[in-house]
């Protein structure tokens, strides 16, 4: 079992939470716009990467927040993790690839 | 390739076992070839014996980053089965089981195929409504499918707590009589020797670091970790690196990779009959021949390729076996490990063509893979061979998801995903 650091409770055991997927996948502004292809890839692709990667947590039985973290998904260590909104961490970001 | 039969076991018998020779080479990547399967399972190696046995293509290379079965095709629970609800997830599922059914025969090597039944759990009144759907579905398409009483189940698993009381009660069960279970390293090794025989390269120790596209955007190539090999068409059968490898090409997916669990326990007598799995809790239980319970649990919640799950999950499954089987509460577990697998958004594999000109894909078998390698091997080859899918694979494109004609077995299975 993972231990997460939620940033307002601090660690906890990961039953207490529920993982989002994948972060930072804006919803397009205008959906309608879109032609078939974007709004797929919208919905179902996802970087699905080897290594860091952010995600989405949700403290569930806890404080019921969600926050963003980086986790390298080779070795399921947290780097980081940081409120909804917050731009993406340098550390821990492209040049920890 | 020497042929086993009667004759040849009792003449070895009289020598000690020495005549038998390696099941297959360990050949020096050439330089090019017709077809290269990037993926060492199951289904690579079942593609690359169609191709060289179905449609004659014998300049064939399987290139296997590690060991030959070594990924999930040697981390499953080694269930078959086909009663899936949707037409088209039916047509191939039953093309695979038609095939299991004379596999040991077609490879001439025995794959240890048992068709000793594959029961469903309802445990509440949803599953009992999704499972009679799925019987009168799976007979209208020809799939074997019976709905049994309580009582019925019992008499066919007799290890089976039916009591009203019981923490996950039985309503009723789903029977399929043509599943069962194969021996899943016989299944890469007797693919691999009849493919080795017919001409196949069977490259281990060999990992796909590059997909090389010409001006034209066609595939090349492949870069690997032991040169480069031309070739102007790559299957990647990759299963939980399928992303990784076609992120190499330039291609987006839309896969998840999650790891799943399974478990052995300490060998004993022949306890237990059949095959049972219980969606609702996510568990998954048989006996092997060697007397080990194999038991299946969930998927974690997160994308891992670490190869390894929360106890957590094993724990939730192994309490949920104690409560439907009692008599295996002091059951001690040997071993617990972790595969990688590639979901889709609707739970059905995609098997065909991509955007990049040459390169097809063998992927999204998710939770239940293993089932499928003799059929997804078949239309993967008819694919390959001819650039076309075959019908049975035709519904299970990249592009479904564009479209919109998902094939949604994720909602059908009612399994706790």
């Amino acid at each position: 079992m993972l231990l997460v650091t939620c940033p307002y409770c601090g660690p906890r055991p990961e039953i207490e939470f529920h993982c989002g997927g994948e972060a930072h996948i804006a919803r397009p502004a205008e959906p309608a716009g879109l032609d078939d292809q974007a709004w797929s890839e919208f919905l179902f692709v996802r970087t699905n990467r080897k290594g860091v990667q952010a995600e989405r947590w949700l403290h569930q039985h806890g404080c019921r927040r969600w926050f963003n973290a980086l986790r390298d998904t080779a070795s399921d260590r947290f780097l980081a993790t940081y409120e909804m909104g917050a731009p993406r961490p340098s550390a821990g970001g492209e040049e920890l690839r | 390739m020497r042929r086993f039969s009667f004759r040849t076991l009792i003449s070895e018998a009289f020598k000690g076992h020495k005549g038998w020779e390696r099941q297959w080479r360990a050949p020096e990547p050439k330089a090019s070839y017709e077809v290269v399967i990037v993926g060492g399972g199951g289904h690579g190696l079942a593609t690359a014996y169609y191709l060289a046995k179905e449609f004659g293509i014998r300049d064939v290379a399987v290139l296997e980053k590690g060991w030959i079965g070594g990924g999930n095709t040697g981390r499953n629970t080694t269930i078959i089965r086909s009663n899936y609800l949707y037409d088209e997830s039916a047509a191939l599922y039953d093309h695979a089981v038609k095939l299991w059914e004379g596999l040991s025969q077609d490879l001439n090597y025995n794959v240890m195929f048992s068709q000793r039944g594959v029961m469903m759990l309802a445990h509440n009144l949803h599953d009992v409504r999704s499972f009679r759907q799925h019987v009168y579905a799976n007979r209208l398409n020809g799939v074997d499918n019976e709905w049994l009483t309580p009582e019925q189940a019992k008499e066919f698993c007799p290890p089976l707590n039916i009591s009203r009381d019981a923490r996950y009660p039985v309503m009723g069960a789903a029977l399929q009589r043509r599943g069962g279970t194969a021996r899943h390293d016989a299944v890469a090794w007797g693919y691999a020797r009849a493919a080795d025989a017919m001409g196949v390269d069977i490259i281990q120790n060999c990992e796909v670091t590059g997909i090389r596209r010409g001006a034209d955007g066609a595939v090349e190539g492949v870069e690997t970790s032991r040169g480069f090999i031309a070739t102007k068409r790559v299957g990647v059968v990759a299963a939980g690196h399928t992303s990784v490898i076609m992120e190499r090409a330039g291609v987006r997916m839309p896969l998840e990779s999650f790891p799943l669990q399974a478990l052995v326990s300490e060998p004993v007598k022949p306890v237990f009959p059949c095959v049972v799995m219980s969606n609702a809790v996510h568990a998954y239980i048989s006996q092997s021949d060697k007397g080990e319970l194999v038991i299946g649990a969930g998927t974690d919640q997160y994308v891992s390729y670490s190869q390894q799950g929360g106890l957590h999950i094993a724990t939730h499954t192994l309490e949920a076996i104690c409560e439907i089987f009692p008599q295996f509460s002091r059951m001690r577990m040997l071993r617990n490990w972790g595969g990688i697998v590639d979901v889709t958004p609707d739970r059905s594999p995609i098997i065909g063509k991509t955007p990049v000109p040459g390169l097809y894909v063998n992927c999204g078998w998710g939770t239940g893979g293993f089932k499928a390698t003799p059929g997804s091997g078949h239309v993967f080859a008819h694919t390959l061979a001819k650039g076309e899918p075959h019908p049975v694979n035709a519904p299970f494109t990249l592009d479904r998801f564009r479209t919109g004609r998902l094939i949604d077995e994720a909602a059908a299975a009612a399994v706790a995903h």
